[in-house]
């Protein structure tokens, strides 16, 4: 059941990003580039395989569960969070420079939400 | 072995750990300190270069090199490998970064903006610790650290276009790097290993079931690869990339696509490599690369021809190159890969050098497209210097390209595809021949009366423009001997087996039990 859920929160997560990050303007993008991030945590994650009452530390517990994903979501976060920051403030200087939030530096009036 | 090995084996760090110092102290000197900021970071280049022909002329042998960080032995730590390949290819970004940092002192353009050096310096960190990993996740670390420090390096000096070019280049990669560490987790999930030579291990052994699986990661991963090495058709980024940003970052850029090709050659050419993987895994991307180099081609060669600006199409040039090395690659064999390293080295380097040329030509004129201009002041350097490139570029002999074109060309009879191959490589060639002399007879016979604009260039800019042109005539000239050594380089990167005995068993190198014969 739990692997079902996790999946699904997955894929929703990814299409959600797909979706949004093929938007015309950039905040959607932002958006979307954020959601496929946290797609890509939790797909790291599951990797090591989903358990539950095991500590990733040998010898502490008789399962243990694998401590290099979590290394990995973690390296993952961190560039991951730096990247929307610096994507963030591109895209406020695209919107200054450009006069527009489109992607290609238009303006547009459109709302899509 | 000998004592000698050692030394060697810590002067595989050098090329790391030196760019990353000096980018941590440029980081941290005032803005207007300029003159400190080009010493530290000449001399780190002039560092890196010298660690760099050490390392080559060390390892004479062509040995393999492992060096296991925190002395944790392979399938557990993060290895650093260097063969070959990987000192050639450090070598080359060496050499291109001295070109860069030439030019960015001599035109002024490091003083457009702020942390120009220290960005340079984080783009080289990134760049020679991709070349040396031995470890996916640890590639996907330097990569990111690579394009971090050229999303910063694309931007610097700033503008509209450039922003909006930059914004785009910024998007397509972050949206790889989630492809990356899909696929990345994806192998780790189902192999349960990152080290480069422990998955292919674990490959060969792989239970049928876990094909699909395998399949569907690696070729993510070489999607991932295909945007940043921009093959077809994920190369949409790359010409307003390389025409926006300035001259010295388009020069270093000139590494970046190679970058790409290298992890395909090193990553997938060793996970699917012909005398360890399974063999229905083998021929997993076989169909892939000479079909996206052919498509890469064809491609590049009509955007030299629609290209709107001379640095637009320098920026298509590059794909070219791109397009016949994934041939050569794609060809899978050990006279295509000499050929391919060959054609390799003089395209990055004049590549780059035709950026800095493009760029004293645009401000000759005072624009960078076709439009009339003034008369070109001083006409004959500049003219000779851009016919040369230009002939060298597309492959008229007696120049290099002609040489690397001439080797791939001759290691594709064989191949099944070979009428295609000949036939787009050759036709594209006559074409971007043409394309370019149109390119020549705009930029230098149509001229207006008009003040021409006011502009000069220092001597290093000068001298690296020329350089490229200088090595070029070497690598010509020396075309025998150096096809003889990349030959060597070429077999021993198909020989997987040893790649994985060198991982496996770093002989020569035991720091702490300090007892090898």
């Amino acid at each position: 059941m739990m692997i079902w859920l996790f999946a699904g929160l997955i894929g929703s997560l990814t299409a959600a990003g797909v979706y949004l990050t093929l938007r015309a303007q950039t905040f959607p993008v932002v958006l979307g580039l954020t959601l496929l991030s946290y797609a890509v945590n939790l797909f790291l994650f599951g990797m090591g395989r989903l358990n539950t009452n095991a500590a990733a530390v040998l010898g502490a517990n008789a399962t243990y569960t694998d401590p290099l994903p979590q290394a990995l979501v973690l390296t993952a976060i961190v560039i991951a969070f730096a990247m929307t920051a610096f994507v963030i403030v591109l895209a406020l200087f695209t919107r200054h420079t450009l006069g527009g939030d489109g992607v290609n530096g238009e303006s547009s009036d459109r709302r899509d939400s | 072995m000998s004592l000698a090995l050692p030394a060697l084996h810590n002067l595989l760090a050098v090329p790391v750990l030196l760019p990353i110092l000096a980018a941590t102290v440029l980081i941290a000197l005032p803005r207007r300190w300029l003159a400190a900021q080009r010493l530290i970071s000449g001399l780190s280049v002039l560092g890196l270069l010298a660690a760099t022909i050490a390392l080559w002329l060390g390892d004479a042998g062509h040995s393999i090199l492992v060096y296991p960080m925190g002395d944790w032995p392979a399938p557990f730590g993060i290895v650093w490998v260097y063969d070959p390949l990987a000192g050639l290819m450090l070598l080359l970004t060496a050499t291109v970064a001295l070109i860069s940092l030439l030019y960015a002192i001599g035109s002024d353009t490091e003083s457009q903006g702020a942390h120009f050096h220290a960005l340079f310096q984080a783009q080289l960190f990134g760049l020679n610790g991709a070349f040396l990993t031995g470890d996916v996740f640890n590639l996907f670390v330097f990569f990111e650290v690579l394009l971090l420090a050229s999303y910063g390096l694309m931007l610097h000096g700033g503008g509209a276009a450039r922003g909006r070019a930059g914004l785009h280049y910024l998007i397509i990669n972050l949206v790889g790097s989630t492809l990356f560490l899909f696929a990345v987790g994806a192998l780790y999930g189902v192999l349960g290993t990152l080290n480069l030579a422990d998955l292919a291990q674990r490959i060969s052994t792989a239970p049928a079931e876990q094909y699909p699986l395998i399949a569907a990661a690696s070729l993510m991963l070489f999607v991932v690869f295909a945007i940043k090495a921009a093959a077809f058709p994920l190369y949409l980024w790359l010409p307003a990339t390389y025409a926006e940003t300035s001259a010295p970052v388009a020069a270093l850029f000139a590494i970046m696509t190679k970058v790409g090709l290298y992890a395909m050659l090193r990553v997938h050419g060793t996970l699917f490599a012909a005398d360890t993987a399974p063999a229905a895994l083998r021929d997993l991307l076989a169909p892939w690369w000479l079909w996206l180099g052919i498509a890469t081609l064809i491609m590049a060669t009509l955007g030299v021809w629609a290209a709107a600006s001379l640095r637009r199409q320098i920026a298509y040039l590059v794909l070219t190159s791109v397009g016949t090395l994934l041939i050569a690659l794609g060809l899978n064999s050990a006279a295509a890969l000499t050929g391919g390293l060959y054609y390799w080295v003089q395209s990055t380097l004049l590549t780059a050098g035709f950026f800095l040329l493009a760029d004293a030509i645009v401000r000759a004129r005072g624009h960078d497209d076709w439009r009339v201009a003034a008369a070109i002041r001083p006409f004959a350097p500049l003219a000779i210097l851009f016919f040369v490139y230009a002939v060298a570029l597309v492959g008229l002999p007696p120049f290099s390209g002609f040489i690397g074109k001439a080797l791939i060309l001759k290691a594709a009879l064989d191949s099944p595809l070979a009428p295609a191959i000949f036939a787009t490589v050759l036709i594209s060639s006559v074409l971007l021949v043409v394309a370019l002399a149109r390119s020549g007879s705009a930029l230098f016979f149509q001229q207006q009366n008009c003040p021409p604009p006011a502009w000069a260039l220092t001597r290093s800019s000068w001298l690296a423009i020329a350089l490229p042109l200088g090595l070029m005539i070497g690598w010509v000239v020396a075309a025998g001997a150096i096809t003889h050594a990349l030959a060597q380089t070429s077999q021993q990167q198909l020989d997987t087996a040893r790649y994985l005995r060198a991982v496996f068993e770093p002989t020569g190198f035991a720091p702490h039990t300090g007892a090898q014969p």
